[in-house]
C-alpha cells in the first residue's frame, strides 16, 4: 500500500485553482521534496493530505480519506506547518504534558531526551524562545511520535543557517527510518537534496516533473563549456542553458558522458539547476 | 481515549486562559478589602436589620464577573486559535474538532460556575471569620447548596444557548466577534420594536439571562423548584438551539483554517 496516493486531486478557491488534477504516489521509507514556486499549490497538496480542507479527485492516506478521517489519521502523521504554530502561551512542559496526554504514540522520554540537547529550558513559555528554539522544541515533540507519516510545510523558514543545517541532521539521524515516510516542502532546495529520495515539482498546481534521486543522478549531465565550443555543445540537444562567468552551462537529459566530456567540465546538476530549466523554463 | 483527549483540551484551555482563576480571587479581595473599611469605619450597625446584605453583594458580583468572563471566553475561544495560528498545531493531533468544541463549551457550563461557588463559598467565608462574633454564619453558610444549585441551573444549563451562540460567532467571525455577537441580536430587537412595535425577542433574552423566574416573584437564590425548572419548556428549546449552533461551530472549526 502506498503512503501517500492522489489521483486528480483537485482544489479551487472561488475562481483560482490551488491544484489542477495532481497525481502523486509516495511510498513507504521515502523521503519525497515538493518542490514549487510560490503559488504553484505545495501548501494545499499538504493541507488536503493532512485533512484540514476538503477537496475533489482522490486521495487516500495510509489507507484513509483525510477529510473524513482526520482525527484517527494524526494517530499516524506528525506535521509541522511552519515555525510560528505552537500557542504563544504554552510552556515547554505544559506542551509536553498535553501531546502525552492526547497522542498515543507519543514518547515523553524520548522528547526530553532530544530538549536535553538543546539550550531549551523546561519552564519556559514559547514566546520567551528563539524561532530556531521554536523549531527545535516542535521538531522534539513531532520526532517523540512514533508515527508513519511526516509531513513538513517549509519546516525551516526564517531560520538560520546553524538550525536549518541541524534541523535536517537530527532527522536523518534520529527520526528517519525505512519504515517511515517524509513528506517536505521547501524553498531552500539545495539544502534538502542530499536528505530526498525522491522529489517532484509542482507548479500552477501541476506536477510537471517527479524523480527519484537515483534517476535524476543517472539521467542528468550539467556541461560548462567556452563560447567556442558552445554550438558544438548545443547541436547534442540540451534542455536548458544559462551563462556563468562568460561560459555557457548545458543541461542535457540522458546524454553520454563520454560525449560531453571532450567538451568541457562534465558535472551532476543539482536539483536546484533543474527546477530553473523544467519549472523556470518552461513558463516562457 | 475520547475522555483523555477531552480532559486534556480542558486542561489547556485552563493553561491558557488564566482570568479564569484571576478574575475571582481579583472580585474575591476587592470585596474581602471593602468589607474590612466598613469594619473599621464602624458601618456595620446600619446594616444590622439586613445581616446578610454584603454576603449577598459578594456572591452576586461573582457571579457577574465570571458571566462576564464567559462571554470574552466563549468570544476569543475559537477564534483566538486561529488568528494566532496555532490551530494548526491543534489540528496536528488526534483530537477531533467535536472534543475540541465541546471542552471549550465545558468551561463556561461546568468550570466556571463551579469556580464561581467556590470563590463565593471562600469570600464569604473570610467574611464570616473577620466579622467575628455575632456573624451570620447559619444564614450565609445555609445559602451555599442553593448558590451552587443556581449556578448549575441557571448559570450553566439555561444559559447554554447563549455559549454556544458566542462560541459559533467566535468560530465564524474573521474579525470582532465581539460586535458580530451582539450586532445581530440588537439589530433584531430592533427591526421588531419598529416594525411590530413590540419587544418580545428583547423580553426572551431578558428572562434567558434572569433565568426565566423572576416573573414568578421568587427572590433568586430562593429558589428551589428543580421539578419546574427541568420541566421547563425554555430550557429544552434552550438545548435544542444551543445543539444546532455548536454543531456549526464545529462543522466552522474543520472547515476554517488560520485567519
Amino acid at each position: 500500500m502506498a503512503c501517500i496516493e492522489a489521483r486528480g486531486l483537485r482544489k479551487t478557491f472561488g475562481s483560482t485553482v490551488a491544484l489542477d488534477g495532481v497525481d502523486l504516489r509516495v511510498e513507504e521509507g521515502r523521503i519525497l521534496g515538493l518542490i514549487g514556486p510560490n503559488g504553484a499549490g505545495k501548501t494545499t497538496a499538504l493541507n488536503a493530505i493532512l485533512g484540514l480542507i476538503p477537496y475533489d479527485g482522490e486521495l487516500r492516506v495510509l489507507g484513509r480519506d483525510p477529510w473524513t478521517a482526520r482525527e484517527q489519521l494524526m494517530c499516524d502523521v506528525a506535521f509541522i506547518a511552519d515555525v510560528a504554530v505552537l500557542p504563544r502561551w504554552i510552556r515547554v512542559t505544559q506542551a509536553l504534558d498535553y501531546v502525552a496526554g492526547v497522542h498515543p504514540r507519543f514518547d515523553r522520554a524520548k522528547a526530553e531526551g532530544f530538549l536535553a540537547k538543546t539550550d531549551i529550558r523546561p519552564a519556559s513559555k514559547v514566546r520567551e524562545l528563539s524561532k530556531g528554539m521554536v523549531t527545535q522544541l516542535h521538531l522534539a515533540l513531532v520526532m517523540a511520535i512514533d508515527a508513519k507519516l511526516l509531513i513538513l510545510d517549509e519546516p525551516t523558514l526564517g531560520l538560520d543557517i546553524l538550525y536549518r543545517k541541524q534541523f535536517y541532521d537530527s532527522l536523518l539521524n534520529d527520526y528517519f527510518d525505512r519504515s517511515r515516510t517524509i513528506l517536505v516542502t521547501t524553498h531552500q532546495v539545495d539544502e534538502i537534496q542530499d536528505v530526498l529520495t525522491d522529489f517532484a515539482f509542482l507548479k500552477r498546481g501541476r506536477i510537471v516533473f517527479e524523480s527519484s534521486m537515483e534517476q535524476f543522478e543517472s539521467r542528468y549531465l550539467e556541461l560548462m563549456v567556452n563560447q567556442d565550443r558552445a554550438d558544438a555543445a548545443r547541436a547534442l540537444g540540451p534542455i536548458h542553458e544559462r551563462q556563468l562567468f562568460g561560459r555557457s552551462v548545458l543541461l542535457f537529459d540522458g546524454a553520454d558522458r563520454q560525449q560531453l566530456a571532450p567538451l568541457g567540465d562534465v558535472r551532476t546538476p543539482s536539483i536546484a539547476d533543474l527546477f530553473v530549466a523544467v519549472v523556470g523554463g518552461a513558463s516562457k | 481515549m475520547k475522555t483523555r483527549a477531552m480532559f486534556w483540551s480542558i486542561r489547556r484551555e485552563l493553561w491558557e486562559t488564566r482570568s479564569i482563576a484571576i478574575a475571582p480571587v481579583a472580585v474575591a479581595a476587592v470585596v474581602v478589602f471593602g468589607f474590612l473599611v466598613s469594619t473599621f469605619a464602624g458601618s456595620h450597625a446600619a446594616q444590622t436589620t439586613e445581616m446578610s446584605r454584603p454576603y449577598d453583594f459578594a456572591s452576586i458580583l461573582l457571579m457577574g464577573v465570571m458571566f462576564l468572563v464567559s462571554i470574552f471566553y466563549c468570544l476569543d475561544a475559537l477564534n483566538g486559535e486561529r488568528r494566532d495560528r496555532s490551530i494548526l498545531f491543534w489540528k496536528s493531533l488526534p483530537v477531533s474538532d467535536l472534543t475540541t468544541v465541546l471542552s471549550k463549551l465545558a468551561i463556561p457550563m461546568v468550570v466556571l460556575p463551579v469556580v464561581s461557588w467556590v470563590a463565593t463559598v471562600a469570600t464569604q467565608f473570610i467574611m464570616l471569620v473577620m466579622r467575628g462574633s455575632g456573624a451570620p454564619w447559619g444564614e450565609v453558610a445555609g445559602s451555599w447548596p442553593m448558590i451552587l444549585y443556581h449556578l448549575l441551573t441557571v448559570h450553566s444549563l439555561y444559559y447554554a444557548p447563549i455559549f454556544a451562540w458566542l462560541l459559533l460567532v467566535s468560530a465564524w467571525a474573521r474579525r470582532m466577534p465581539f460586535l458580530w455577537a451582539f450586532l445581530p441580536i440588537a439589530a433584531v430587537a430592533i427591526v421588531e420594536r419598529i416594525a411590530f412595535r413590540s419587544s418580545y425577542f428583547a423580553h426572551m433574552l431578558g428572562a434567558r439571562i434572569s433565568g426565566d423566574m423572576e416573573m414568578k416573584g421568587a427572590p433568586m437564590l430562593g429558589y428551589f423548584m428543580p421539578l419546574d425548572f427541568f420541566l421547563k419548556p425554555g430550557l429544552w428549546i434552550g438545548f435544542a438551539i444551543a445543539a444546532v449552533f455548536i454543531a456549526i461551530a464545529v462543522r466552522l472549526r474543520r472547515l476554517h483554517g488560520p485567519i
